[in-house]
């Protein structure tokens, strides 16, 4: 009798095992009182992102006392990973996510739309700057995430490197080439622009940011991908230029490819430009340089401006927050939504993270040089628009961007990069996104 | 199944002593099907059932609008396939790129590695002081973790600052301008040398311990026959060592062809088009777009691939050993 219970035992347990992997799971916390979280990796390593958001988090258990589960995912695996949450439903309650995978996110309906109960909740949808709540997802669709850390683009440039040279900082895109050359000595390993020419989002960022200011469009009217416009082939053409025809990036550069390279580079003084999002901020300065060392322009555009082209110096860059639909805790989510998204904390946390408030009465606080705020808040505010809010958005910034990199790598290997390799390698990207829709 | 086993014996028992001797008898018949059932159920669960759910994938179009819930992909039939092979799309055309450039890889790391194996074992086949620290020395690179190995590997290929490029430029001036080792053409030749420094010491011990079993009569005999240390080593030590090298050179063929941790840890997720070998390339497919249905596919035709040679290399070496 003992024998076959335990035959049947052990059956059981195995049969149970396997069931219980291929049936759908809940969401990690079933208990009411606590929520799991997802954050980003947003200061210089993974353990000072605990330390900066261990106060808050506290802060918010006392206020309603629900525990948050903090979990912080470096970005090579957040998306991934939130794809694998997708798949099984076994996710967090509420996870950061890159504010341009809002819209491909959306699609996969794993998300909780916030329809106007749920924005009431959190405080209603007039607190976000508007820019910043296009991010959350497709057009005429209630978003599933909301704006939590503020970023755009801005070109730093290096104050002695500039005095030095007699240079100004430029005004226009042939004004930024001729400074580069001109600060540029490879015998010295020293550069006029840095670039992180092995990053596919950096890639695809400046094609989309170029591609605009000469006039194209990544996607036509209906939607479908439509990469070799004129104005988008240019755009390539102009971010390619900098490491090919112009030479006023390090080769080298094209391998870079994981963040702190480029901004360690222009910290170094190896390079007296560079290109970043805001929150280079955190790495210059944990590379030893002083907010008061750099200056911040916007981006430059070309002069005169190409047919049709926009003055776009930036996409409206930015962390998100989103709930997982099947959460357990909606209500609990949507509390936290709110606090992480209130005045206090956004105040709190736009330092550490150095990141520009996404809410309306917000105050940038992540610099203590008054030009360098409000040289980035003028550029969100007016010239930034959001990248493509296409369910393919995705699948567009990985294909463009690995051919933005492919034709970096060419460059820098010596191969000029014409105009027919760039629309050739743009085709290639176009075709497997159609093909693969 | 195994319940079921148990029943003639309880049914059987007429009273209770004889119903615990028969149950004493039955259960060491039974062990053994219980200690391996364990083992057959983690082996369903960890390689079957994927294997049939990825079959599966491949017939249907799983892209992002349907991964939260799979049942709901629409079925696309030999959709996906016809995709795959097409050679005049895009995607087909850097499929058909990919497998070549496996095939190249494959060959010359295969080759290379069983050459350098061999060679190492023949030398240190015979006794000589230092014979154990060399042995342990050669195994160092099978022993390492993959990931330390390819990622330091990955620093001295580095342009500004790695060590291949100190000692060809400072040290032997070779050349004037650092070369990139990790993009363009130079990145197959990078990544065949990272996989045949990773590979050769498991063709070096299988070898060894293969040549182990090797009487020494047969030596001493050919020796009075007047064989030298070439006809030894090409008669007797090639001959004797056939049924290993079969297995190990089938191991090292597959290993390499499906190779994904080299590629990988060098080049990260996308590799440079000249080293983009097949499993990353379909890694990189199905995560790129979020069509999961499409890399299942190509998953599946890579697959039969390895089917059907390795089914062709175990009835050819089978057949010829026949012959012999």
């Amino acid at each position: 009798m003992k024998l076959r219970l335990a035959t049947a035992g052990l059956a059981i347990m195995m049969l149970s095992a396997t069931a219980a992997c291929g049936g759908g799971g809940s969401s990690a916390s079933s208990d009411a009182k606590t929520l799991t979280y997802w954050a980003s990796n947003q200061s210089p390593s993974l353990a000072e992102d605990k330390t900066n958001l261990a106060p808050v988090l506290k802060k918010f258990e006392a206020q309603t006392g629900v525990k948050v589960d903090l979990q912080v995912i470096g970005w090579p695996d957040l998306y991934s990973k939130i794809l694998a949450a997708t798949t099984s439903g076994k996710g967090p309650d509420v996870l950061n996510i890159g504010n341009t995978w809002a819209p491909s996110l959306q699609a996969t309906g794993a998300f909780l739309p916030f329809g106007s109960s749920e924005f009431t909740a959190i405080g209603g949808k007039d607190k976000f700057v508007d820019a910043a709540l296009k991010t959350g997802g497709a057009e005429g669709k209630d978003p599933t995430s909301v704006p939590y850390l503020g970023l755009v683009y801005g070109l730093y440039y290096n104050k002695r490197m500039f005095a030095d040279a007699g240079l100004k900082p430029p005004t226009t895109w042939q004004e930024l080439v001729d400074a580069a050359k001109k600060l540029t000595d490879p015998a010295k390993g020293v550069y006029g622009m840095a670039m992180e020419g092995g990053s596919y989002t950096e890639s695809v960022h400046f094609a989309f940011i170029f591609g605009m200011q000469n006039g194209g469009e990544p996607f036509d009217g209906a939607g479908k991908p439509d990469f070799t416009n004129p104005g988008m082939v240019a755009g390539v053409k102009q971010y390619v230029d900098l490491m090919g025809e112009h030479k006023v990036v390090n080769p080298s550069a094209a391998q870079y490819k994981n963040g702190p390279e480029a901004p360690g580079d222009f910290a170094k003084g190896k390079a007296a430009m560079l290109m970043s999002q805001n929150n280079a901020d955190n790495t210059l300065q944990a590379d030893g340089m002083k907010s008061s060392e750099y200056g911040v322009v916007a981006i430059p555009m070309p002069d005169p401006m190409p047919s049709g082209g926009q003055t776009v110096a930036s996409f409206v860059a930015g962390i998100n927050l989103s709930i997982f639909k099947n959460t357990k805790n909606k209500s609990a989510a949507l509390k936290f939504v709110k606090f992480m998204t209130s005045q206090q904390t956004q105040q709190t946390l736009d330092k550490p993270f150095t990141a520009l408030p996404v809410i309306k009465n917000g105050t940038v606080n992540f610099t203590d040089s008054a030009t360098e705020a409000k040289a980035f808040q003028t550029i969100l505010n007016t010239q930034a628009v959001p990248l493509p809010l296409l369910p393919a958005e995705a699948a567009y910034e990985t294909n463009v961007g690995n051919a933005v990199n492919t034709l970096i790598a060419q460059a820098a290997t010596g191969k000029s990069v014409s105009d027919a390799d760039i629309k050739a390698a743009l085709q290639e990207a176009q075709d497997k996104m159609a093909s693969a829709g | 199944m195994t319940l079921e086993a148990t029943r003639p014996a309880s049914a059987a028992a007429g009273s209770p002593a004889p119903r615990r001797r028969s149950r004493r008898r039955l259960s060491p018949r039974l062990t053994p099907y219980l200690l391996v059932l364990p083992a057959v159920l983690l082996e369903l669960l960890i390689h079957i059932v994927p294997m049939l759910v990825g079959i599966w994938m491949s017939f249907v179009q799983l892209t992002q609008f349907y991964i939260r819930d799979w049942t709901t992909a629409p079925w696309a039939g030999f959709g996906n396939y016809r995709i795959a092979l097409n050679a005049d799309s895009p995607i087909g055309r850097d499929l058909l790129h990919s497998f070549t450039i496996t095939i190249a890889y494959t060959v010359i790391v295969v080759a290379v590695a069983w050459s350098l194996g061999l060679s190492a074992a023949l030398v240190l086949q015979s006794r000589f002081r230092g014979r154990g620290l060399l042995r342990t020395m050669f195994l160092v690179p099978y022993s390492l973790p993959i990931y330390a190995g390819v990622i330091t590997w990955s620093f001295m290929f580095q342009r500004d600052n790695g060590l291949i490029n100190h000692v060809i430029i400072d040290n032997l001036h070779l050349s004037d301008s650092p070369s990139f080792w990790l993009l363009g053409n130079k990145a197959f030749v990078s990544m065949a040398i990272v996989a045949i420094w990773r590979s050769w010491p498991f063709a070096f011990l299988m070898l060894t311990a293969g040549m182990q079993s090797i009487p020494t009569e047969l030596y001493d005999a050919s020796a009075v026959d007047g064989a030298g240390v070439w006809k030894q080593a090409r008669y007797i030590t090639l001959g004797m060592l056939r049924p290993v090298n079969v297995v190990l050179v089938l191991m090292l063929f597959l290993w390499t062809f499906n190779d994904f941790n080299t590629p990988f840890v060098l080049f990260g997720p996308t590799a440079p088009k000249q080293a983009d070998i097949i499993s990353i390339h379909i890694y990189s497919n199905s995560f790129v777009n979020w069509n999961f249905g499409l890399g299942a596919a190509m998953s599946v035709l890579l697959l039969m691939f390895l089917l059907v040679v390795t089914g062709l290399w175990l009835l050819l070496t089978r057949r010829r050993s026949h012959h012999a």
